[in-house]
């Protein structure tokens, strides 16, 4: 069953076309990739799909509905968040605080806000600030830390909001490598054990191959190839694509 | 006020007056804006003290008519005391700020704009003035509309103003440096511009100008101690509506605004003509950034 | 800790309380140090924990002014009649106690609600703007309102409106309104301290670092934003219609819409004082209302000149405010109380 479900989306910006005719899916539980050289409109698709900007045609639906005229709040609040590739936290806040504002708002209104910090959700801050390892720095302003470690509490903020799915811009990009396995495994977890979604956006071939049950490939806005890891990597237009972008 | 709106309507000639009168001014108003488009564009802050700037070389006019010299040599004097003012403010507050975030600009020098009013006011007295340059009126159109002949030469000084404004960034070589400083600051200082410099002297550029359309302003129509916030609102929504480096849109806007501000301190009455310029700039922000929020962006 | 804070709060309500009795010639000076602790709390709300700094935020003052004066007035005479006669003519405008008390207790209110509506109306088109747009908007929006206050003849134009004269039977009335203020800074002190401890400051804080990630997490941002400012403005409001009543006349430009006065010092207090934090803007006027009272002694003819001053210098050289001067040195020593 198909969560996410793009088809024929158009986006040009100042003349230039960054997603010429993209249709996908991600089907539910699953995790799937994106991948395609610098420029090839990966993150301008994420920023369609999310409702950052219109898009010039296509539709976009998400669990059954179309979103293609929703605006990014009311997208996210229906379950789709998504990470960005430059790292947004909320910087003069600890890591707590973060974790407790980004707690799921859904079916509450604006009343819930008037509720005290410290709720029930701080366990679930604490637990998830634990599963990305940042239990100790929770203290911190998150303006603080290491870029890898936004890009963490960036996640755990994500994983806080309880999505159906989640869309995550280059989430190893500037992270150590020898941190990337603990990177991956807990993505894997995210998937399995709360059952989200995922549709990552990545670079690095060994992190997406051994995430992603399916991966698509763009290239100069188009969609250039789809399959399983094994397909793409024996695909030659990617390897061309990939080749010719250097 | 529907009355008025009447008259119009019935008596196109009185219109027609307005908008003239209006535009005479407007071309003032334009001068201004592109000096804090200027500034906007190259030091990246919004001067709220510009309208301070015009009306100091105002006061710098009257202050040589009371000497016994003519207005008219108001326009360099008031360029040059202004463009020295500008320099030394720049040293003292501005450069301190460059770096740090727009709110901080626009604090800082709304707090040099109530500075210099509080000074003039204090220097000059708060009650309106103006430098007589002795000129007569004109009528054009087969005597339908009636021109200060002053408010002409104005227009035209203005208009060889901004000329000369518009030789000098694209021919000197300080103009042409600011230029490339406001297109791309480290790349300028990669070429050997020493920016920190290029932005005093775009500062002290800007204050001139606006010292220059003061002179202008006091001679064609009146000053005051509290009149320099509105020459820094008119500005500040001209830029918005032309959007910087567009000069033909800063012109064609301040002659518009001007226009308006003339029509419709006639139509709502004299007393609300500064309503009307406070709440245009709220309109015209309202409206862009209405637009801009149907393609999913705001004005930031 | 948190008995030694509230310990300190009480004794310094109970200071104020009493003051009346032991320094009367200073009761002018503190009623207005109460409405600028409301000033500058008011403001920090929106703009130092929110991030959209407000130059217009005596538009909400004026209206609560203007509401309270009218409804005053209102409710015994015609308001047009009130404002031509300015002060002269035939009839001679007086209120009996009674009147007098019923359009106090009807015109606070009126001011409250009028300015909070005005928050929401206004706040709605404009606070989709951010940063120097918003900032320069509110500017235009308090000057505006100031000038359109001053060509209406109903509400006295320029000349101004005189607020209902208090019956002569009801003797202290001024320093009936020094507790009025202290009741308002305290309340205003109390509610804005209880919604720093809520998810909803979470939320504008979050507004103020990252307002696009806001968005991107699903927050009714919108919603949020008119929502704080309406909070300010209702208290804006409340103190409008004190100091029209306090200052007996109300002029439009300088008394009710103070753009170059007022409307920058609450910025100023609260910068002063170190913005985003409960107790910077309640020092920040403290220490503001204190300079410019000496100004006003020891500079007089040039205490304008100095205030304007003072905002480039606290902007240029102490942005950070004294709280945040002191979380540098001693960075535990100020805990949850100041955040």
């Amino acid at each position: 069953m198909a969560l996410l479900e793009a088809s024929g989306v158009w986006k040009s910006y100042g003349g230039v076309v960054a997603n010429r005719d993209i249709s996908l899916h991600v089907n539910d539980g699953t995790i799937a990739g994106l991948i395609g050289p610098n420029g090839s409109g990966k993150t301008t698709f994420f920023n369609s799909v999310v409702g950052s900007h219109p898009v010039d045609n296509g539709s976009v639906r998400f669990d059954g509905r179309e979103i293609t005229r929703l605006g990014v709040r009311q997208i996210a609040r229906l379950g789709l968040l998504r990470t960005f590739q430059q790292t947004r936290v909320y910087g003069q806040m600890t890591c707590v605080q973060n974790m407790l504002i980004s707690m799921s708002e859904r079916g509450r209104g604006l009343g819930n806000l008037f509720t005290s910090q410290r709720s029930a959700a701080a366990d679930r801050a604490g637990e998830l600030l634990e599963f990305v390892g940042l239990y100790p720095k929770r203290e911190l302003l998150a303006g603080e830390l290491s870029f890898g470690q936004q890009k963490l509490l960036e996640f755990a903020m994500a994983l806080m909001n309880e999505p159906k799915m989640l869309m995550l811009d280059e989430p190893t990009a500037g992270i150590n490598p020898t941190l990337i396995n603990g990177l991956i495994d807990r993505l894997k977890r995210a998937n399995a054990d709360f059952g989200v979604t995922l549709f990552v956006i990545e670079h690095n071939m060994r992190v997406i191959m051994n995430l992603a049950e399916r991966i698509y490939c763009l290239a100069h806005g188009e969609l250039l190839a789809e399959g399983t890891p094994d397909e793409i990597q024996a695909n030659p237009l990617v390897v061309d694509a990939y080749l010719g972008a250097h | 006020m529907l009355d008025n709106l009447n008259i119009l309507i019935a008596a196109p000639p009185i219109t027609v007056d307005l908008v003239v009168n209006g535009i005479l001014i407007g071309a003032i108003f334009a001068l201004a804006a592109y000096g804090m488009a200027l500034v906007w564009g190259v030091v990246k802050i919004i001067n709220i003290s510009q309208g301070e700037y015009v009306i100091l070389g105002g006061y710098v006019t009257i202050v040589l008519t009371e000497n016994g010299v003519h207005p008219l040599f108001g326009v360099p004097a008031a360029a040059l005391v202004l463009g020295v003012l500008g320099w030394l403010i720049y040293r003292l507050v501005i450069h301190r700020i460059v770096d740090r975030d727009m709110f901080t600009s626009l604090l800082a020098t709304y707090g040099i704009a109530i500075l210099l009013q509080q000074l003039m006011n204090t220097a000059f007295g708060g009650e309106v003035r103006i430098a007589d340059a002795g000129l007569g009126t004109r009528f054009l159109f087969g005597g339908i509309v009636a021109i200060a002949e002053i408010k002409i030469i104005a227009f035209a000084l203005a208009a060889v103003l901004a000329g000369v404004l518009i030789w000098f960034l694209k021919r000197s070589r300080t103009g042409q440096a600011i230029r490339a400083t406001a297109q791309n600051p480290r790349a300028a200082r990669v070429v050997g511009i020493d920016t920190d410099r290029i932005y005093a002297a775009t500062f002290a550029l800007n204050t001139a100008i606006c010292g220059a359309a003061g002179a202008l302003v006091a001679m064609a129509y009146t000053i005051h101690p509290y009149i320099g916030l509105a020459y820094t609102i008119r500005s500040f929504m001209i830029v918005v509506v032309a959007g910087l480096g567009n000069l033909a849109g800063v012109i064609v806007a301040g002659l518009g605004l001007g226009a308006a501000e003339n029509v419709a301190a006639f139509v709502l009455g004299t007393q609300y003509q500064l309503a009307f310029t406070f709440s245009l700039l709220v309109v015209v922000l309202v409206v862009r950034n209405w637009r801009l929020a149907r393609r999913r962006e705001y004005l930031k | 800790m948190r008995a030694v804070r509230i310990a300190t709060y009480l004794a310094l309500l109970a200071a104020a309380a009493v003051a009346p009795m032991f320094v009367p010639e200073y009761q002018t000076q503190l009623t207005d140090l109460f409405l600028f602790i409301v000033f500058a709390l008011t403001w920090d709300l929106v703009g130092g924990q929110m991030g959209y700094n407000s130059f217009g935020n005596v538009l909400f003052f004026g209206i609560g002014m203007y509401a309270c004066a009218v409804t005053q007035v209102g409710l015994v005479y015609d308001v047009g009649a009130y404002n031509a006669a300015r002060g002269g003519g035939a009839t001679v405008f007086t209120f009996d106690v009674g009147q007098y008390v019923q359009g106090l207790a009807i015109g606070l209110p009126a001011g409250a609600i009028l300015a909070a509506l005005a928050a929401v109306v206004v706040g709605g088109l404009v606070l989709g703007m951010r940063g120097q747009y918003f900032a320069v908007c509110t500017l235009g929006l308090g000057f505006a309102a100031g000038e359109i206050a001053n060509g209406w003849e109903w509400l006295g134009a320029g000349s101004g409106m005189v607020p209902a004269t208090p019956p002569s039977e009801m003797a202290d009335i001024k320093l009936f309104y020094y507790y009025l203020s202290l009741g308002l800074a305290a309340v205003t002190f109390v509610v804005l301290s209880w919604l720093y401890t809520t998810r909803f400051a979470l939320a504008i804080n979050a507004i103020r670092d990252d307002e696009d990630k806001a968005e991107a997490m699903g927050h009714l941002t919108t919603t949020i934003k008119v929502t704080a400012w309406t909070i300010s403005a209702f208290f804006l409001g409340i103190a409008g219609a004190i100091y029209g009543n306090v200052r007996g006349f109300i002029d439009p430009i300088d008394v009710a819409f103070p753009s170059a006065t007022i409307g920058v010092w609450m910025i100023l207090m609260a910068i002063l004082g170190g913005k985003g934090t409960i107790i910077g803007p309640v020092i920040g006027a403290i220490i503001f209302q204190i300079t410019k009272e000496l100004f006003w002694i020891y500079l007089l003819g040039w205490q304008r000149v100095a205030l304007g001053l003072l905002i480039v210098l606290i902007v240029v050289f102490f942005p950070q405010g004294i709280v945040g001067w002191v979380r540098e040195r001693r960075p535990r020593a100020v805990s949850a109380a100041g955040q």
